[in-house]
């Protein structure tokens, strides 16, 4: 793209895009406005942002107390972390075999994972849903977690990244006595941290965000998932404490939002990558 | 890289069975085996819990097929698609060019536009349905300002669908918007100064006769991804309509997770998946297509 042009030019293009960000945003701003207003400021039809008497305090306190909001985020942070250290732990030595090691097999395997990048989550939910009613893991933290410890894409990401690695380096780790899973753990690992992290950030967002499975095998509020929970929150105010409500939504929202901030270059081509997954 | 002929050392084979088989009992037992299980149970009269099956061959699909709640349901899904696509699609290009054609801020509006893809949609969901409440709605109370009586969003059946499809553009353009600057950044500058030496002097010239092309494979490709997102379309529907009013917002997945999971009807939900997931493989295998042919052109 050039980035010359006129004066005009500039002003146009940047009228246009600021005009499209209050559009874009405005949901966010709403959100936390609503969240620091009192009842009677809410249900006023007059505009204002901010509020003439604030109730923030009350409205987070409400949020706080009315559901175990905590408890949801801490939830996030076990499924999300169980389930990405899991993906871990089954798709690196699969990758590793796939993209460096000889055998029989590799390439059916190798297919295996490509087809499975092209299944859709929904696909599987019933068969799984059967499965954890039979061993009677419904309604548990191991039901939100389990189902999703094979990652092809994980697997697919790996393997491609651990292709770039030069052989020569695990040839000289072979000549000093070192076995395959010490070359992977020792040598492999620390040089894979860059794909490891665009792997996690897809995972967590995919994960923390997921509201299909959730709905699907929890019952407990207890070991609702965030999205869940707003759910939850959502349905016991039953559409009429609008502050409360928007305070809970600011707080579910803004663990993502501030990773997001604080490093949107690896977001941005995190989510690209598995955007071109589908 | 190494080729592909079977192992001549069999300390390297066993490593590598070793290292492989965690991840193939998890295909075979969290992937493979429900996929195809789901083909199997679409074919019998199962119901969670029951203690007998039977096989009854087609019986779903004829009385799914004869159902018009799932013809509404298939069509919804599909007018949902047709608008969210285009939307998502042109509005994405759109921002792509206009944010990487500026002299600056650039990273500070990739990063505005980008922020709904990665909110959580559930929790964005119920401060939209805040948001378009017919009377203390700040849509409906904008709207007044300029005169417009803005009605109700999302218990009007013929709007409501097009109310999530307009929030499904909303949270998906920043998506494809980043999709589209990887194409722009893959198009080489010699390009736009060639095509102004041949006289595209005009920023609409230069757009026709370079980037327009150039970017064709992209567009394709992030076309059809997000058909298949947009195909997925499910969060919205639960918290905001639960597919009302009057059916006007069923759509495909909301109808197999009710049939699968609140009646627990499972070989009829199971009918649906197999419909559901016949369409997007073939979306996907129109993705793979449109791959090819990107990296074929960069």
């Amino acid at each position: 793209m050039t980035r010359r042009g006129t004066l005009l030019g500039h002003v146009l293009r940047h009228a246009v895009l600021l005009a499209g960000l209050v559009i874009m945003l405005a949901p966010f701003v709403w959100m936390v406005s609503t969240s620091l207003k009192p009842p009677n400021e809410i249900f006023s039809t007059k505009l204002s942002l901010l509020p003439t008497n604030w109730a923030a305090a009350e409205n987070y306190r409400d949020a706080f107390t009315k559901v175990p909001l905590l408890r949801y985020l801490l939830n996030g942070v076990i499924v999300t972390g169980g389930i990405f250290l899991l993906q871990l732990l089954v798709s690196l030595p699969c990758a590793y075999a796939l993209a460096k090691l000889r055998f029989k097999g590799r390439d059916i395997l190798f297919t295996m994972v490509l087809i499975g990048l092209m299944i859709p989550a929904q696909a599987p939910a019933i068969p799984r849903y059967v499965m954890l009613y039979q061993i009677g893991l419904l309604d548990t933290y191991a039901a939100l977690i389990l189902p999703f410890v094979f990652s092809a894409f994980g697997i697919f990401l790996m393997r491609q990244f651990f292709r770039t690695v030069p052989d020569d380096l695990m040839h000289a780790a072979r000549l000093d006595g070192l076995g395959e899973f010490e070359i992977l753990w020792r040598i492999m690992l620390p040089q894979a941290m860059p794909a490891m992290l665009a792997f996690g950030v897809i995972s967590i967002v995919t994960h923390w965000n997921d509201f299909f499975w959730p709905l699907i095998v929890i019952q407990t509020g207890d070991l609702a998932t965030p999205p869940l929970g707003t759910l939850f929150f959502r349905n016991e105010e039953a559409g009429s404490d609008f502050g409360p409500l928007m305070a809970g939504t600011v707080v579910i929202t803004a663990p993502l939002i501030l990773l997001f901030l604080a490093a949107q270059r690896r977001f941005i081509e995190g989510v690209t990558l598995s955007g071109m997954k589908g | 890289m190494i080729d592909a002929s079977p192992a001549d050392n069999p300390g390297e084979r066993r490593a590598a069975y070793a290292l492989i088989s965690p991840a193939w009992v998890m295909f075979v037992v969290l992937l493979a085996g429900p996929s195809l299980a789901v083909v199997v149970l679409s074919l019998t009269d199962w119901q969670l819990g029951a203690p007998t099956m039977n096989f009854i061959g087609f019986g779903n699909y004829e009385q799914l097929f004869a159902d018009r709640v799932f013809w509404k349901s298939f069509g919804n899904t599909f007018v949902y698609c047709l608008v969210v696509v285009p939307g998502s699609v042109f509005l994405g290009l759109g921002l792509a060019l206009l944010i990487e054609g500026a002299a600056f801020g650039r990273a500070f509006y990739r990063a505005a536009y980008f922020l709904p893809v990665t909110s959580t949609l559930i929790a964005m969901a119920v401060v939209w349905e805040f948001m378009l409440h017919p009377s203390v709605g700040l849509i409906n109370i904008v709207l007044e300002q300029v005169g417009i009586k803005g009605g109700d969003w999302l218990k009007n059946p013929s709007r409501a669908l097009f109310t999530l499809a307009g929030i499904g553009i909303w949270q998906s353009a920043g998506l494809n918007m980043v999709l589209f600057m990887a194409g722009l950044k893959a198009i080489p500058p010699d390009l736009y100064e060639a095509a102004e030496i041949d006289g595209a002097s005009s920023v609409w010239e230069r757009f026709r006769c370079v980037t327009w092309p150039m970017l064709g494979p992209a567009t394709l490709f992030v076309t059809v991804v997000s058909g298949i997102r947009s195909f997925q379309v499910f969060d919205t529907v639960e918290v905001l309509t639960k597919g009302g009013p009057n059916k006007a917002t069923e759509v495909l997945l909301y109808t197999m997770y009710t049939e699968a999971f609140n009646f627990f009807r499972t070989g009829y939900g199971a009918a649906i998946t197999v419909v559901f997931l016949v369409v997007v493989l073939a979306l996907t295998l129109l993705q793979v297509k449109a791959g090819e042919k990107r990296t074929h052109y960069s």
